[in-house]
């Protein structure tokens, strides 16, 4: 026997690092919320406006909430089954302050505009390397600490933290990929289609690796441990491992159903997302069970309520996913509040909640202090309950109720709800009581960490815990390949293990990837032409200020969005949207088939103040636009990236770009001025409209379709604003 | 659609390595015994067994 300290700091700051995190990303969230309750909220601020605050707040609450709790109780779950102190104190605190300088950094960018423009990896590719990196950092610490174990068998717990690490690393690589223009902006490799499945295989598996299976681990090792019972079933946990991590990867295109992507691609993704639910379930029941026998403790102990509801709305999350992600289901539901009151049962109820219980359970033990107040931890428990309830519900009711009002037919056959800002009014009051449930919730973290700050103060100055653990001996039998590798490797084969998986898959994907993508003959449409200069510039306008958070750009072959946008939107029409931009949520309309829809004075005056040409709108107004000069310093940058991922601009265009965009812009700068507003062709807005008016035209749909009349969104005899001296045409 | 060859054979990896390390870690003995493990994890070693939570526990 001997005796080792493990290392509790590293996990101390991560604990206080979760907590800081929880609150400003929380915070976002909560004020994001009264932002679509009310658009004044936007208070005319470019940098906190939806389209910007939203990436913040999720990345916010997702890598540096989530993953700040994770790494503390990996860290923390890790040295203790396998009776190790970490492989490296150098490299955890390289993990802590890499961690924490790109989400600061990466946040203060998406204020600013910075974004990749693909949801939950909106990181600049900058900053999308450092990641990596601090990512390779945390996998050989782990690796390392597994290496240098002195324990042989592999607790379950850990069998989900290993393909956590392993399958975030590859996602990040494969959906990252881009080209730089600058430091703070370049266009990922993918366009169109391609763009979007890779974008949502990402995407899913994100929450599959970074929601789900590293809590998962934790909830293996720390409910177990609160509630002094072993896990119910351990054959079921090692089932439920294996099955969850082969299944997860497939799901992804159940974010696409009923778009341009293939249909057998949608059906996949629908049958290993329905199957999903038996592994889940199985853990679900598994947690539960391990309460067996612990439930009149429920009564008294805060930790164990906070575990057994997180329990709880990771079932009813699992559950309701694959019911979501079933096509005829997904149908109604996609594109709607729905989607949000999802991801919040498995954010705010699974996660949230256990990484609370986690915390209450971890702080007295990390700094050798009783908890300050179990009662405010109780009341914690309730407030945050109460205020899940109320934002899962009221997003459901408007999730719900937006998706029947967009298909509504009159006996006639014409929408019944022809006017999309009729049907966003009706769902404010929902959207307030969301915001109340919000504020519950939070108000109930800010109880928390006065909770843990009054538990600090009185703690005696923090140590490492000791333990007494019996080295492993050495003349036990080993498996012939670890031999092998110990001998070789120096007892690091994981670690050097992983290093090399991650290297050789940045090499062959950098290799494959153009091989595929750029010599690969794409199937074109002949009528669908690159992107203007100036469009192209527009474009980046549009991705900078986040449209996609509340706009898609697809059109589903359905009658009532056929009936309401335009012609359905064809697999050919993207193929150099590099990124692609169909959005996941229609807080506002789809845009795909806008262009010409509406003369240039209308956008300028709907993006100076939406409610000018939509009353009721709570699109925040982008009068910015109007006053901020465009700038083309890019663009030749952009055109010969643009070139190098296969769009087909000619030597001229390239070299012309900044004279052509000059001259488009002064085109629609005279159209404007015709009608009363002067001096725009040098603003930012000219660039946007121009993209705006060319969305969706290369196919000649209006006359294939001989589409009705546009329906104005507002009377014809709106009045003019004073500070555009212009009418509707 | 190009990107499927890049995207199954990833995704093909992926599952095809968990499945690897499924097979692997039976193989090693890891799952051979499904007992002991659930109960380990709740013993950590620690000398001072449950009291590094402080005095509350005892008091109450």
């Amino acid at each position: 026997m001997i005796r080792i300290k493990y290392d509790d700091k590293i996990t101390r700051w991560f604990l206080l690092a979760t907590l800081v995190w929880g609150v400003i990303g929380m915070s976002a969230g909560l004020y994001l919320a009264l932002e679509l309750a009310n658009w004044k909220f936007n208070l005319g601020i470019k940098y906190i406006n939806f389209g910007r605050l939203r990436p913040f707040h999720t990345n916010a609450v997702i890598f540096a909430f989530g993953g700040n709790a994770i790494f503390c109780g990996v860290y923390y779950s890790t040295q203790r089954l396998l009776k190790t102190r970490l492989f490296s104190d150098a490299l955890s605190w390289i993990h802590f302050w890499g961690w924490q300088a790109v989400i600061l950094l990466g946040g203060i960018g998406f204020l600013c505009g910075s974004t990749q423009g693909k949801e939950y990896a909106e990181l600049e590719w900058s900053l999308d390397i450092v990641l990596a990196l601090v990512w390779v950092v945390f996998a050989v610490n782990f690796f390392g600490t597994v290496a240098k174990r002195r324990e042989r068998h592999l607790y379950v717990a850990l069998w989900f933290y290993m393909g956590t690490i392993i399958t975030i690393a590859v996602l990040h690589i494969v959906n990252g990929l881009a080209i730089p223009v600058s430091l703070t902006k370049s266009y990922p490799l993918y366009a169109g289609v391609q763009d979007a499945l890779v974008q949502w295989w990402y995407g899913h598996n994100a929450v599959g690796f970074f929601l789900t299976t590293p809590f998962l681990g934790l909830m293996y090792y720390f409910v177990p441990k609160a509630a002094e019972r072993p896990v119910y079933s351990y054959r079921l946990s090692v089932m439920h491992f294996w099955a969850l991590v082969f299944l997860y990867i497939w799901a992804g295109p159940h974010h696409l159903h009923y778009t341009a992507l293939p249909d057998w691609a949608q059906n996949l993704g629908m049958v290993f997302s329905v199957m999903l639910l038996a592994p889940s379930w199985g853990g679900m029941l598994n947690g539960l069970l391990t309460l067996r026998g612990a439930w009149h403790k429920l009564r008294t102990d805060p930790i164990l309520k906070f575990f057994a509801a997180s329990i709880t709305f990771y079932g009813m999350a699992t559950f309701e996913g694959p019911l979501m992600a079933i096509k005829s289901v997904n149908a109604l539901s996609h594109y709607t509040d729905w989607t949000i009151g999802h991801v919040h049962s498995g954010a705010i109820g699974w996660v949230g909640l256990l990484v609370f219980g986690m915390i209450y359970w971890l702080v007295p033990r990390l700094w050798r202090t009783p908890l300050h107040s179990q009662a405010l931890a109780n009341a914690h428990f309730w407030t945050a309950l109460v205020g899940i309830l109320f934002y899962v519900v009221s997003m459901w009711i408007a999730g719900i109720t937006e998706g029947l009002m967009w298909k509504e037919f009159t006996s006639e056959g014409v929408l019944a709800y022809p006017n999309f800002t009729e049907i966003v009014t009706k769902l404010i009051p929902l959207y307030y009581l969301r915001a109340v449930g919000g504020s519950l919730y939070l108000g109930g973290l800010f109880v928390m960490v006065y909770n843990v700050f009054r538990t600090i103060r009185a703690a005696p100055k923090p140590v490492d815990e000791e333990a007494m653990v019996a080295e492993i001996a050495h003349n036990a039998p080993e498996p012939a390949m670890a031999r092998y590798w110990h001998a070789v490797l120096e007892g690091r084969p994981f670690a050097l293990g992983i290093l090399t998986a991650i290297v050789i898959a940045i090499g062959g994907i950098v290799e494959m990837v153009p091989t595929f993508l750029i010599e690969a003959n794409v199937p074109t449409l002949t009528a669908v032409k690159p992107y203007t200069p100036l469009e192209l510039e527009g474009r980046d306008v549009y991705v900078r200020e986040g449209c996609y958070n509340c706009h898609s750009q697809m059109v589903r072959p359905f009658r009532d969005e056929v009936a309401r946008y335009g012609d359905y939107s064809k697999p050919g029409e993207f193929v150099y949207d590099h990124p692609f931009q169909w959005g996941s949520k229609r807080t506002g309309p789809d845009l795909h088939r806008v262009g010409g829809k509406y003369n240039n004075l209308w956008h300028l005056r709907h993006l100076d103040d939406p409610r000018l040409t939509s009353p009721g709108s709570i699109m925040p107004s982008y009068r910015f636009l109007l006053d901020e000069k465009l700038d083309l310093s890019l663009l030749k940058e952009k055109m010969k990236v643009m070139r190098k991922l296969g769009v087909p601009y000619t030597d001229a265009e390239a070299k012309d770009c900044v004279t052509l965009a000059r001259a488009q812009a002064k085109g629609i700068g005279d159209d404007l001025a015709k009608e009363g507003i002067a001096g725009m062709e040098n603003m930012e807005v000219v660039a946007l409209i121009a993209y705006l008016q060319r969305l969706g035209t290369d196919i000649k749909w209006r006359d294939k379709l001989n589409a009705p009349a546009p329906i104005p969104e507002a009377p014809l005899a709106q009045p003019a604003p004073v500070t555009l001296n212009g009418g509707m045409k | 659609m190009s990107v499927l060859l890049l995207l199954i054979p990833v995704s093909l990896l992926l599952a095809g390595t968990f499945v690897a390390l499924c097979v692997a870690s039976i193989r090693s003995g890891q799952f051979d015994d499904l007992e002991s493990p659930r109960w380990r994890v709740l013993f950590d070693g620690n000398p001072q067994g449950k009291q590094t939570q402080g005095k509350k526990e005892t008091g109450k």
